[in-house]
Order: C-alpha cells, then sequence, then structure tokens
C-alpha cells in the first residue's frame, strides 16, 4: 500500500476542489488532490455551453475553458493531484486523518493529512427519489448522464425526448438534444414558476419552441422494451386533476428533478448533515462539526453558478490552512434562517472578522427586502429587485454589522 | 450466452426457461453424465419472476402440510446453506417475524405456528409484545404479539440463479439465452424444438420450467391446456442509509389471499418494502402505480413506523405465475418425456433447490438414466467484490489485476474488474450487469456509471453503440452518433 | 401588433411589449431599464446567440473537442452552423484557443477550440 503524507487533502478536483487547494498552497502548505475521474475539472468539462466564469474571470466562458483556466492557476501553485482515484475511507488517527484511495495505477493509497477539504460535489436526482410511477423501459436518464453521453462520448440517447423538471441542465440539454437532431416535445415542471433561469427559458426553449408545462405533475411513464410515452397532469388550486392526465408519445425521458449534495462519505465520518441542504452544516470557516474537516462547493449546498463555488472553496481553502496553523476559531454567532429563508450557508458568523454568507428563499417576489437582525435588531437592510427559491444570494457581514453581539446572540436573516 | 453445440445438436434434456427453477434443475442435472441444455426467450437468464420478487427463504408456516408447495418449501428452505457455501451467492438466515398488530389477528398467529409445528418447521416462536420488541427494535410499539421463525432468510434472487446457471455451465450444461421456444413436434424419440428465430434443436426429455410462460410452452408441445395468470407485486426499494432499516424481516399477519406487504432487510443492507398482489391480463406489464406506491408506504410504516419515502431509491414490480393453490409439478399424461414445473408462485424461490431434486426424481422415473459424472465440481470459485473486502486486501487484488482498482460504481462500489467479470460471464446487458454486479443498482441508480459501463460492455464484447441494450432486443440504449 | 419578449438581461425578466414603428424602430415598454429597450431592439432586429458544440475528434477513441463561436452569432443560422460543427472532425492534439473555423458562414466569426486535448 503506498502511503503519501501532507498537510490537507482535497476529495475532488472540480471547481471547488481546485479553489481549495490553491488557496491552502498559498499558505505555504502542502496539499494534494484526490480525484476519482482521470482528469480535473469535474462536471464542467461535460457542460460545454457558455455562461460561466463571469465572476471568477470577468469574461463569459465555458465549462471547460472555466475548468482548464482553473487547472492552469492549480498547476502553477504546486499543489499536487492523483486522478483516478476514489476515496472509499477516511480514518480518524490522532491529531490525523488517514484516507484510502482507490487507484488502478496506484493500488490503494494511504494519505496521512492534518485537515480535509470535502469538494464531492452532487449528484442529480433521480426517478425514484421523486418515485414516478410505471414501467422501466430503455430510454430513461438524468439529464446529466445525457449530457455526458451527448457532449463527451458522442452519443444521442434518443429521437423524441421529454424533459422532467426545468431546471438549468434539463434547459440546457432541451437546446442541446434539439441542437443534435433530437425533436424535445416538452418540459414539464411541477411547480408554477420554472426551476431554471429566465436566460435559459427564453435562449433553450422559445428559440426551439419547445413547449413549457407549468404546474404538471409526472403520473406515469410508459413503454415496453424502449419509452413510448409519459403522462402528465395539470396541477390546479394546489390538486392534481387525475382526470384531465395526457400523454405525450417520445422514446426518452431526461430528467431534470434537483441536485443533491453528495455526502456519503461525509456521514461516514460522523459528519452532520443540515436537512434543509442535505449538506454539512459549518462553523464561519467551513469547518464541520468534526475538527479538520471542512466543507466547500456542491457537497455543502447547491450553488447555481460556478462563480460563486470557486468563492466559497477559496475561503474553505483559506481557513482550513488557518486552522492547520492553528489558529482557533474566535467567537461564533449562530445565524437563524429567518422568514421566507430556507438556509445559509455557512450558518456560524464570527463577529471579528468579515463574514459572506450564501442563502436561498422560499419565495418568488419582486421588490423583496433582505433584512439581517442581530437579537431582533435591524443591522443592515437590503432591496432585492427581484428573488425567486432558484436564485442563490449572497450577503457580506462587517465586524461593525455585529458589534454589540454578546454570548448568546442570535443573528437572524430574514427576507420581507 | 454461445452454443458449444451445433444448432440442431441433439440433448438429453431441454428446461426451458432459465428462472430459479430451472436453474436448480439444471444444476441438479449437471450432476450426471447427461447433455443438458438451459434456454430461455430473454437476453439473459433471470429475467422474469425470478429477477423482481422478496428475496426470501420462508419460514415454511404459511402453507399447510396437504400442499406439496409446502413440503418442498420446508425442504429447500435446508438446502440453501449448502448451497450458500458451494456458490457463495448473498444469503442469511436473519429470521422472520410475524408481526400482529390488532389481538384478533393473534388468532390467525396461532394457525401458522401450528402449521409450521406440523411442517416440521425448527425453532418456531409464538412471542410476547415484549419479545417481538426485543427480537425487532424497530417494531411498531402498538404490536400485540407475533411470530418468530429464526431459520428464515434472505437471500439476492438473481444472484442465486446467476450462481446456480454458472455451476451448472462449469459442469456441462449449455445455456442459451434469446431462444423463445414456439413450436415442437415429435420425431421418433425425440423432441424437435423450434425457436421463434428459426433455430432448432433435439432432446430426449423436455422440462417446462417457463414460469409466466408455461402455458404457451405447454400448448407449443401439445401437452395439457391451462392458463397461467400473472399476480403483479410492486416494491419499493430504500437507501442503505435509511434508519428504517430491520434486522429481520418482517411480515403482517397473512390474510386469506395474500402474505401480505413485508419489511425486508436486503442481503446488500438496502431494504425492500412490498409488494402488492394484483391480478393482471398482460403478463409483461411490470408498471408500478402511484396508488399502488402509496399504500405500500402506508403498509410498511405501519409496522415500521420510521420508514419515509425520502429513502426511496427505486420502485418496481415483478410478476409471479398463478395457475392453482399448489405447484403443479408432474408429467405430462398426454405427451410423452415431457414434466410441467408450472405455477411456481411463493414460496418458489424457497422451494426451488428441492424442486430440481423433485423434478430429477420424476424425469429418473420416466425413464431417464442417471449415471453420476466423476469431475462434478459443486464449489464455484470465489468471485472477489471490493465491496466486501478491507483495503490491504484491496491492494493485493489490484497488484494482481489493475480493473479493481477502478470504481466504476461508487455508490456499490463495483470496479471495473468486477463488471469485466460479469460480462466475461456472459451478462451483457446493462440489466443483466446489474443484477450481477450491483453496478447502477445504489442512490444514484446509474447517473454516474451508465456511461462507462456502455465504454467497458463495447471494449469488451466489440459490439457497436447500436447494439448496446438495457435487456435485450428493443430496448437499445443509444439512437445515434454524433 | 405588439410582440412580446422577455428581457434576460437581469434575473427580473422584464416582460416587454415591443411595437414596430411604421417609420422603423421600436416602441418598447414593460421595461423597468434602459437595458430592457436595448435587449427588445437587439432581439428583434439581430438576435445573437453563442453557439458551442462538440467536434468528432480524431483519432477517433478520443475525446470529443468542445467549441464554440468567439463571439455571439446570428441566430437565424445557429442552425446551419451547429451541423457544420458537428459534422466537423479535429485532429489532435488542439489547444484552447485554436482557431477551427476561422470565418463562420461568411459571418467574420471564428469557431475556436474550448479545451486542450493532447
Amino acid at each position: 500500500m503506498r502511503e503519501l503524507s501532507y498537510d490537507a487533502a482535497v476529495i475532488g478536483g472540480g471547481a471547488a476542489g481546485m479553489a481549495a487547494a490553491l488557496e491552502i498552497r498559498a499558505a505555504g502548505l502542502s496539499c494534494v488532490i484526490l480525484e476519482r475521474e482521470d482528469h480535473l475539472g469535474g462536471i464542467l468539462l461535460q457542460c460545454v455551453h457558455n455562461g460561466f466564469g463571469l465572476i471568477e474571470f470577468d469574461e463569459e466562458l465555458s465549462g471547460p475553458e472555466f475548468a482548464e483556466r482553473m487547472e492552469e492557476r492549480f498547476r502553477a501553485s504546486g499543489a499536487d493531484a492523483y486522478l483516478g482515484v476514489t476515496v472509499m475511507d477516511v480514518e480518524d488517527a490522532g491529531d490525523r486523518k488517514v484516507l484510502f484511495g482507490y487507484s488502478a495505477e496506484h493500488g490503494i493509497l494511504r494519505v496521512s493529512v492534518r485537515a480535509v477539504v470535502l469538494a464531492m460535489g452532487c449528484r442529480e436526482r433521480n426517478r425514484g427519489n421523486i418515485r414516478i410511477p410505471g414501467a422501466r423501459p430503455a430510454g430513461v436518464y438524468t439529464a446529466g448522464l445525457a449530457q455526458r453521453l451527448v457532449n463527451m462520448e458522442g452519443y444521442l440517447p434518443g429521437k423524441d425526448a421529454v424533459i422532467i423538471g426545468s431546471g438549468d441542465i434539463g434547459l440546457i440539454m432541451a437546446r442541446r438534444m434539439s441542437w443534435a437532431g433530437a425533436k424535445v416535445h416538452g418540459v414539464v415542471e411541477i411547480l408554477p414558476y420554472p426551476s431554471g433561469l429566465t436566460r435559459n427559458i427564453v435562449q433553450c426553449l422559445h428559440d426551439f419552441d419547445i413547449p413549457l408545462y407549468l404546474s404538471h405533475l409526472t403520473t406515469g411513464i410508459f413503454g415496453g422494451d424502449r419509452v413510448e410515452s409519459v403522462e402528465i397532469a395539470p396541477i390546479e388550486d394546489g390538486a392534481v386533476r387525475f382526470e384531465k392526465a395526457f400523454r405525450i408519445p417520445c422514446d426518452t425521458v431526461l430528467l431534470s428533478v434537483g441536485l443533491v449534495p453528495e455526502n456519503e462519505l461525509s456521514k461516514k465520518m460522523g459528519v452532520e448533515l443540515n436537512p434543509m441542504t442535505n449538506g454539512p452544516w459549518t462553523d464561519s470557516r467551513m469547518m464541520t462539526n468534526v475538527p479538520g474537516i471542512f466543507a466547500a462547493g456542491n457537497v455543502l449546498h447547491v450553488h447555481d453558478l460556478v462563480d460563486y463555488v470557486a468563492e466559497e472553496a477559496r475561503r474553505a481553502g483559506a481557513a482550513c490552512a488557518r486552522w492547520i496553523r492553528g489558529e482557533g476559531p474566535g467567537r461564533e454567532l449562530r445565524v437563524k434562517a429567518g422568514p421566507n429563508v430556507r438556509y445559509t450557508a455557512p450558518c456560524r458568523v464570527g463577529p471579528e472578522s468579515p463574514n459572506k454568507l450564501y442563502l436561498r428563499t422560499l419565495i418568488v417576489k419582486n421588490d423583496a427586502v433582505l433584512e439581517v437582525r442581530l437579537d431582533n435588531r435591524v443591522v443592515q437592510s437590503r432591496k432585492k429587485a427581484h428573488i425567486q427559491p432558484s436564485e442563490m444570494i449572497s450577503v457580506t457581514l462587517d465586524p461593525k454589522d455585529l458589534a454589540g453581539a454578546g454570548p448568546d446572540s442570535v443573528l437572524e436573516i430574514a427576507i420581507l | 450466452m454461445g452454443s458449444k453445440n451445433a444448432a440442431g445438436g441433439i440433448f438429453d434434456v431441454a428446461i426451458i426457461g432459465a428462472g430459479v427453477c430451472g436453474a436448480n434443475i439444471a444444476r441438479r442435472l449437471s450432476q450426471y453424465e447427461l447433455d443438458v441444455i438451459l434456454l430461455d426467450k430473454e437476453a439473459d437468464v433471470s429475467f422474469g419472476t425470478s429477477k423482481a420478487n422478496s428475496g426470501i427463504v420462508h419460514g415454511g408456516f404459511h402453507h399447510g402440510s396437504k400442499y406439496l408447495k409446502a413440503r418442498l418449501e420446508v425442504q429447500g428452505a435446508l438446502m440453501f446453506d449448502r448451497l450458500h457455501r458451494e456458490l457463495g451467492f448473498p444469503f442469511r438466515r436473519c429470521g422472520i417475524v410475524v408481526a400482529a398488530l390488532h389481538e384478533d389477528e393473534m388468532r390467525v398467529v396461532d394457525q401458522l405456528y401450528r402449521q409450521g409445528v406440523e411442517n416440521g418447521v425448527i425453532g418456531i416462536e409464538m412471542c410476547s409484545r415484549e419479545r417481538m420488541l426485543e427480537l425487532e427494535p424497530k417494531l411498531n410499539p402498538d404490536t400485540v404479539g407475533g411470530l418468530y421463525a429464526p431459520a428464515g432468510g434472505i437471500v439476492e434472487p438473481y444472484r442465486f440463479v446467476f450462481s446456480l446457471v454458472e455451476s451448472a455451465q462449469r459442469n456441462g450444461v449449455e445455456v442459451r439465452t434469446s431462444f423463445r421456444a414456439e413450436k415442437a413436434e415429435r420425431e421418433g424419440d425425440l423432441w424437435k424444438i423450434r425457436a421463434a428465430d428459426g433455430s432448432f434443436l433435439s432432446a430426449r426429455y423436455v422440462v417446462n420450467a417457463a414460469g409466466l410462460f408455461a402455458d404457451e410452452v405447454s400448448r407449443a408441445f401439445g401437452a395439457e391446456e391451462y392458463t397461467i395468470r400473472a399476480r403483479k407485486g410492486e416494491y419499493y426499494l430504500l437507501d442503505r442509509m435509511t434508519r428504517a432499516r430491520p434486522d429481520r424481516v418482517v411480515f403482517p399477519v397473512p390474510t386469506s389471499v395474500s402474505k401480505g406487504m413485508l419489511v425486508v432487510p436486503t442481503v446488500e443492507g438496502t431494504v425492500l418494502i412490498g409488494p402488492t398482489a394484483e391480478m393482471t391480463d398482460d403478463k409483461t406489464d411490470t408498471a408500478t402505480t402511484r396508488e399502488h406506491l402509496e399504500m405500500i408506504l402506508g403498509n410498511a410504516r405501519a409496522m415500521i413506523p420510521s420508514i419515509s419515502e425520502n429513502d426511496v431509491i427505486t420502485s418496481f414490480a415483478g410478476q409471479r405465475p398463478v395457475l392453482e393453490e399448489d405447484f403443479y409439478i408432474e408429467p405430462s399424461r398426454k405427451v410423452p418425456a415431457f414434466i410441467h414445473v408450472a405455477g411456481i408462485q411463493s414460496p418458489g424461490l424457497t422451494a426451488s433447490p428441492a424442486i430440481g431434486e423433485y423434478v430429477k426424481d420424476l424425469l429418473k422415473e420416466s425413464g431417464l438414466r442417471l449415471v453420476e459424472r466423476p469431475g462434478y465440481d459443486p464449489v464455484l470459485p470465489e468471485r472477489p467484490r471490493m465491496f466486501d473486502i478491507d483495503h490491504y486486501r484491496a491492494d493485493a487484488l489490484v497488484a494482481e489485476d489493475p480493473g479493481y482498482g477502478n470504481i466504476v460504481c461508487r455508490c456499490e462500489k463495483v470496479s471495473e474488474a468486477e463488471i469485466v467479470a460479469a460480462i466475461r460471464a456472459g451478462h451483457t446487458t446493462l440489466d443483466g450487469i446489474k443484477y450481477f454486479t450491483r453496478a447502477q443498482m445504489g442512490r444514484c441508480q446509474g447517473g454516474f456509471c451508465t456511461y462507462k459501463i456502455l465504454k467497458i460492455l463495447m471494449r469488451e464484447t466489440g459490439m457497436g453503440w447500436d447494439r448496446i441494450t438495457k435487456r435485450g432486443a428493443g430496448s437499445e440504449l443509444l439512437s445515434g452518433r454524433l | 401588433m405588439a410582440e412580446q419578449l422577455i428581457c434576460i438581461t437581469c434575473p427580473l425578466g422584464c416582460r416587454l411589449e415591443v411595437e414596430r414603428l411604421p417609420a422603423g424602430g421600436l416602441s418598447v415598454s414593460g421595461n423597468r431599464c434602459t437595458r430592457g429597450a436595448r435587449y427588445a431592439e437587439e432581439e428583434l432586429l439581430a438576435p445573437k446567440r453563442v453557439v458551442t458544440a462538440t467536434c468528432r475528434a480524431l483519432p477517433e477513441d478520443r475525446c470529443r473537442v468542445p467549441v464554440r463561436t468567439a463571439a455571439p452569432f446570428p441566430k437565424e443560422k445557429a442552425g446551419d452552423l451547429i451541423r457544420l460543427l458537428y459534422s466537423l472532425e479535429v485532429r489532435l492534439p488542439v489547444r484552447r484557443g485554436d482557431v477551427l473555423v476561422p470565418d463562420a458562414l461568411g459571418t467574420g466569426i471564428p469557431v475556436i477550440a474550448t479545451r486542450t486535448l493532447d
């Protein structure tokens, strides 16, 4: 068994992993990325469409370009990366952690480190998760799998598709399938509003005259050996009108019904998860309840922009380096998700230093107000022209916002 | 799966249907100096009733001793330990509890107990509420009492079939898939069997173990007329991370119609809940329905309240072949050298090893000469699975074959080498690989690994992209190349 | 006849009503800021999209080469460009930014590779 030793290990070499590793190296510590695929960049490489990098690189890039530019910075940092290594286990060994990575090239790697940054990303929810009944024919794919097949492997998974869920990957795949020569017969969304960006509704659906069925439940998938149709029923006044159900003939169903942080490994290590995000609870430094284990990016909560992922992961990497150096945490305040706020990440802030939080709202609203209250006193209030659950909101808190916080103070973030 | 004999070869016994019955019969016959062929119309073995059922080795108390199926159930259940040692399929005697939620159900429990004792089941026990909650702490605290059958167990049904077939093959049995026996006629002492694709073969004896389609096969041979009806059972599968996993199989108190919906801690660590029981007209209909799935959740929660719909990773349905109350296993009275193994519904999986034995005896009585084959080897070599082994053993394996280090299915920890082994064992559809290795069976349901498996499958078999299927012709996965 | 548009410049998604004036030019309403009018103008008179695709790599067993137009491309020609790009073969190695089609369909807009593949 090959043994390696570093100050820190980052699990996952996507945007989050590379950004975290960069910061750890920048602090003068040794760092290794363990990545299960044979390339860095993660899922970005199959996202060949543009729309990435406006914040991180100040220009609009495709997924592969974002990944490659990030990788160039990463390579320049001098951090190591092992590719084709799947981390199967992390053991606690006193003040060190021992990771077991499985690899065809290196056998089993035993990697001993002081701290770990979790950056495994997320996975797609599937048919079982949303319990679509019906037959089990060939031709049902998650949108991300279809994206991989089309964009990287060069295969068309079907000729007549229906897309369930109006998340951005589903919308992007509606356009991609159309461009690749398939006919997309509709996108079905259970909510009364689309889950994806308006820009994608316009450029991926309207450009191709693809119908969007809002407030429709998918009530069944039909077919023998291969998909033959999808049945959907309208939802009116909160009730599914099964008697109005109708079938859309198709040979392919793509599912774009949400993403879930991939925390199986975290759970094995004893990391506690927030049921609102399915990602770990962390303090203001992005450290989980297990000392020395940090989390960032989509493994912490599902982001909508890779630019935010990179920004968050850089903070986690820097915090990880400080922790290794023995810079302990200051006093921390709990952050409460107030009215109309689904969650905040992280869920603690440090009153002595600047803090950045990401949050998601529960509502769709124009002219909303975001309020930060310290023990019921409003310390920050900001107008938001438009908010919706699918668009992440960021909040920056300065020490002056948190001045006067006592040991039992509670910080609440609300949307009104 | 390939063919070592030329088309038109003559076999001593042809077994039609490579489900759990056909596989057991084939393996049993592989101990003798016989040319045996196992046929199936599907692209792989175990693709019918045997792949979608509860996977229970029953406790021997559900049926009265007057039935053949009760005798075969008790006998078959006892044979599993040895089969498990020889073949290594996943099996565990975790015990079965029957939970009564109302006092009036205890009358039925009492009757089950006496039935079990009469059937000769060892260790069966009537339980108080306290004993039940001690045996299974996750049970509904309103449980009033129940029954405990410690010898009951769980098995992964398709892997049971795969290992039986593999063992039979190693001992000379030929397997031919995608062979739909459509027509048969007598030619002297032989049955000449024609397949839908025009190929044919001849056999001295025929065993009809065609499950849901045993009636059609019987008709094709001019044997007895009967109608197999299909009873559909729907299931939910829960993630192995669920907190609701019981230690034992939990049954409700049965009704006159069915054994009811169970909660099964599968051998692989997931939890299965179901099945429903609904007669259908279409034997190929394995669709699930919203109402039934809701019913399953409701019923399962009545026994184990902590079951959550958030733990569901997939749903599926299977069909059981229903003929009459009892199994129908006997030689045809209408045509020679033809044995019916029909109407094998529950407890068919449990009884199947005994069915193998029983059919071997029927063939012998019908004149088949059984001479022990000297080279017979009942033991299958162990197939390493990354899921089961520690890091040190894993490291040694990767040194032998780097394919073991490439984890293809991260949810179920399946390596490339295991997928290659499945393909080399003849499982060349995505479903075949799934049932053999468990890749695509975990929480992501193939979202991450499907494309990797496609590529390995093409590389290993040389098949083009247009020949890759989910479960045989018609279920092609891809429709074009860019 | 007013035409309906959703402004995609920001997440607000203003619903625009646009009328073509007889004298030429547009009358836009429903926008909350001037960017809405500008968007309507471009979207109705000269709509453009960044076109992205992947090309077959040579040798054949390699990963496909992702590509995009170096600038937004006339929408009405996007279908033709996509067909062209999906029939293109690119011999490896290729570097990110390499120009694969210098002047796509006479627009003067180049198509570039977006990933380095050795």
